[in-house]
């Protein structure tokens, strides 16, 4: 069993739900992501989902367009995503980690090339934005032989066919993104996702990650008692680029809000 | 290549190009566009009202012109210009909006985006928008706003909001990122109208055949004016939609030439150039795969042109199944290059070519007087160069 679906049958048994931060690899700069994700961890999170930094991430909003940007400027690449979570693993075992990001890095190293990367570097899952099932057959195969699981994202004008797909295709969780839009934009609709839930529900037993529009505690627990996943991305970035000139505050400021999601998250598990 | 020429295939691709490389939530949106495109595309209502909004509206046919004077100075072969230019609007981009337009409109969409590099797809969208009656908003990179001011105000007149992009390198992959963060977006009222053969399928089929009028017209009138077919095409690429528009119909009379000439901005070794079929390699960006200018991390490289319509780091994924298949040929023309091309067809012709069409220009010069005078070349002048003007006054030295 994948660490994934280890971490989400774990949680299932105590009825508690994951929380999913999303960072850029080497944003701001290549020294602060171990770190941060170590600390991120402390602060009692399920899984980390690190970004590829991209030149053009199209199905990003500005934050972490400009999280790419500054990592970007210091040489960051698909390598040195994978160095940077190999550096991770050596002291942290047990966290599930999933690379996202964009094909045209992965091309440029080639699929059997990343996925044997990948698996050095034990990564547990790898979320690609811009590759979809039918084009994604061989990069997914080679990366299943290795045991790592393809995260592929629903939208909510995701058809039954789609889901079914998805549900057949991918494994360790489902991405669900809760609103039409790019990442970090506008807020979730409950009712709107709370339908989509019972349809995808329909369709899969696969956990369900929710994402875009999760900005602070209160967001946390409400998708939290939709989904078995919370993840957030444009909230924590925010924190870093508002303090990009005391990198120590960043990294308490995104601990501290955080804690409160992990707290607010586990409140509801107790009052069901 | 005898055999029949029937590409892409169902899912969009060119051999090993193309596709449909997009996020979830565009799959949606894609295949409703696919299906209606399929559907309008065998009805014949449809192709009646396309046909009379292309001779009515745009002016089609466009003139294929006998450049005499120009053919004899340069002592080979007869060139020929499909005068594209002439359209309303003044350049191909046209014959594009107009048929994605009636698709809008039939899919009952009310909102019209789009991306534009020197404004001239910008401004066939806003005017299509204008007469139809829908919003439309563009997107343009921050550089080029600059530097094609005229097209700005242009699209603003007609009632279109330009919205300036900042991010990256701002130019028209910047503009194209940005109009698919609003598409995403917008899903449900919003239809994208892409300028160009590239994005995901069924975009570089269906943009294509919109263009291909030009490419049809121009075999008629060859055939007219000569009695034969022509020998060589040229056609300036960026995504490369005004060249596929002239290329596709021939693409099955193997005595014919097709050349691509993409802009080689200071020249292809010093790296600064917008030619990713000549010195890049395949990659994914945009939806679709295809040749791109990136490095070796796949990171997007950026790209120059002295014409903000080549300043793209892609290509339309047809043009890079032609280039490996050996069908059609791609060259490249610097900035310097292009100046003199321009410059010739406007003291030997009396006709201001754009800049983008200018490298096609400027590549005919070197081809012409290596073919004998019996021989017949096809450029297509895609675009008129009043929107350079301020461009070429300013390296002139020239305050408008």
């Amino acid at each position: 069993m994948s660490r994934l679906a280890a971490k989400f049958e774990e949680l299932a048994k105590t009825g508690r739900k994951a929380l999913i931060p999303f960072i850029t690899a080497g944003d701001p700069n290549p020294e602060f992501t171990v770190p941060m994700m170590h600390a991120m961890v402390e602060a009692g999170v399920d899984v980390i989902e690190l970004g590829i930094p991209f030149s053009d991430p199209m199905a990003d909003g500005p934050v972490i367009q400009r999280a790419s940007e500054r990592a970007l400027a210091h040489k960051m690449s698909l390598k040195r995503t994978l160095a940077i979570a190999m550096e991770f693993r050596r002291t942290n075992q047990h966290t599930p980690l999933v690379l996202m990001g964009y094909l045209n890095p992965i091309e440029a190293m080639g699929y059997e090339d990343f996925a044997n990367a990948a698996q050095r570097a034990e990564i547990d899952g790898v979320l690609t934005v811009d590759l979809p099932p039918e084009e994604g057959q061989e990069c997914r195969d080679l990366l299943k032989a290795r045991g790592i699981d393809p995260i592929f994202l629903l939208a909510p004008n995701s058809s039954d066919e789609r889901i079914k797909i998805m549900a057949a295709l991918g494994s360790g969780y489902l991405y669900y993104v809760s609103l039409k839009g790019v990442t970090g934009a506008g807020h979730l609709n409950t009712a709107d996702v709370e339908n989509k839930l019972k349809q995808i529900r329909a369709n899969t037993s696969l956990p369900i990650g929710i994402g875009f529009g999760v900005k602070d505690a209160e967001t946390a627990k409400t998708v939290a008692e939709l989904g078995d996943g919370v993840v957030v991305g444009s909230a924590l970035i925010s924190k870093i680029e508002a303090n990009l000139d005391d990198l120590v505050r960043a990294k308490n400021e995104i601990c501290e809000l955080l804690a409160s999601m992990r707290q607010a998250m586990d409140e509801r598990s107790t009052h069901p | 290549m005898t055999e029949k020429y029937n590409m892409p295939d169902e899912r969009g691709h060119f051999g090993p190009y193309g596709g449909m490389f997009v996020a979830e939530t565009l799959i949606p949106p894609i295949q409703e566009l696919n299906a209606a495109y399929q559907h309008y595309l065998q009805d014949p209502e449809f192709i009646a009202e396309l046909d009379a909004d292309l001779q009515y509206y745009v002016g089609r046919p466009s003139p294929l012109y006998h450049a005499e004077r120009w053919s004899r100075e340069l002592g080979g072969a007869q060139i020929y210009l499909k005068r594209e230019d002439l359209n309303h609007t003044g350049s191909h981009k046209i014959n594009n909006t107009v048929g994605q337009a009636l698709l809008a409109k039939r899919m009952g969409k009310t909102r019209i985006i789009a991306e534009t590099g020197a404004g001239q797809h910008g401004v066939a969208t806003a005017t299509v928008a204008a007469r139809l009656g829908l919003e439309c908003v563009v997107y343009m990179g921050a550089v080029d706003v600059a530097r094609q001011s005229l097209n700005v105000y242009r699209m603003k007149l007609l009632g279109a909001t330009v919205i300036a992009v900042e991010s990256g390198s701002k130019t028209l992959k910047d503009a194209l990122n940005e109009a698919l963060r609003d598409w995403v977006t917008n899903v449900d009222n919003t239809f994208y109208i892409i300028g160009t053969v590239a994005g995901p399928h069924p975009y570089p089929a269906m943009v294509r055949d919109f263009q291909a009028i030009i490419g049809r017209e121009a075999k008629q009138q060859c055939l007219a004016a000569t009695g034969r077919l022509p020998d060589a095409l040229v056609a300036c690429v960026g995504g490369g939609s005004n060249a596929i528009g002239l290329f596709y119909p021939f693409i099955e009379d193997e005595s014919v030439k097709l050349i691509g000439v993409e802009a080689a901005g200071d020249g292809i070794a010093t790296g600064r150039h917008s030619a990713p079929l000549c010195a890049g390699r395949p990659g994914v960006l945009h939806g679709n795969r295809t040749y791109l200018m990136a490095d070796d991390d796949g990171e997007i490289s950026e790209t120059h042109s002295i014409s903000a319509g080549l300043d793209y780091p892609g290509v339309g994924p047809e043009h890079a199944w032609l280039k490996d298949t050996g069908r059609a040929q791609y060259v490249n023309i610097t900035d310097n290059e292009a100046l003199d091309g321009f410059y010739a067809l406007t003291r030997m012709e009396g006709i201001i070519p754009a800049l983008e069409s200018s490298h096609a220009m400027a590549y005919t010069m070197k081809l012409a007087p290596t073919m004998g005078k019996d021989e017949t070349i096809i450029v297509n002048l895609s675009g008129r160069g009043d929107k350079d003007m301020q461009t070429m006054a300013k390296r002139e030295g020239i305050e408008l």
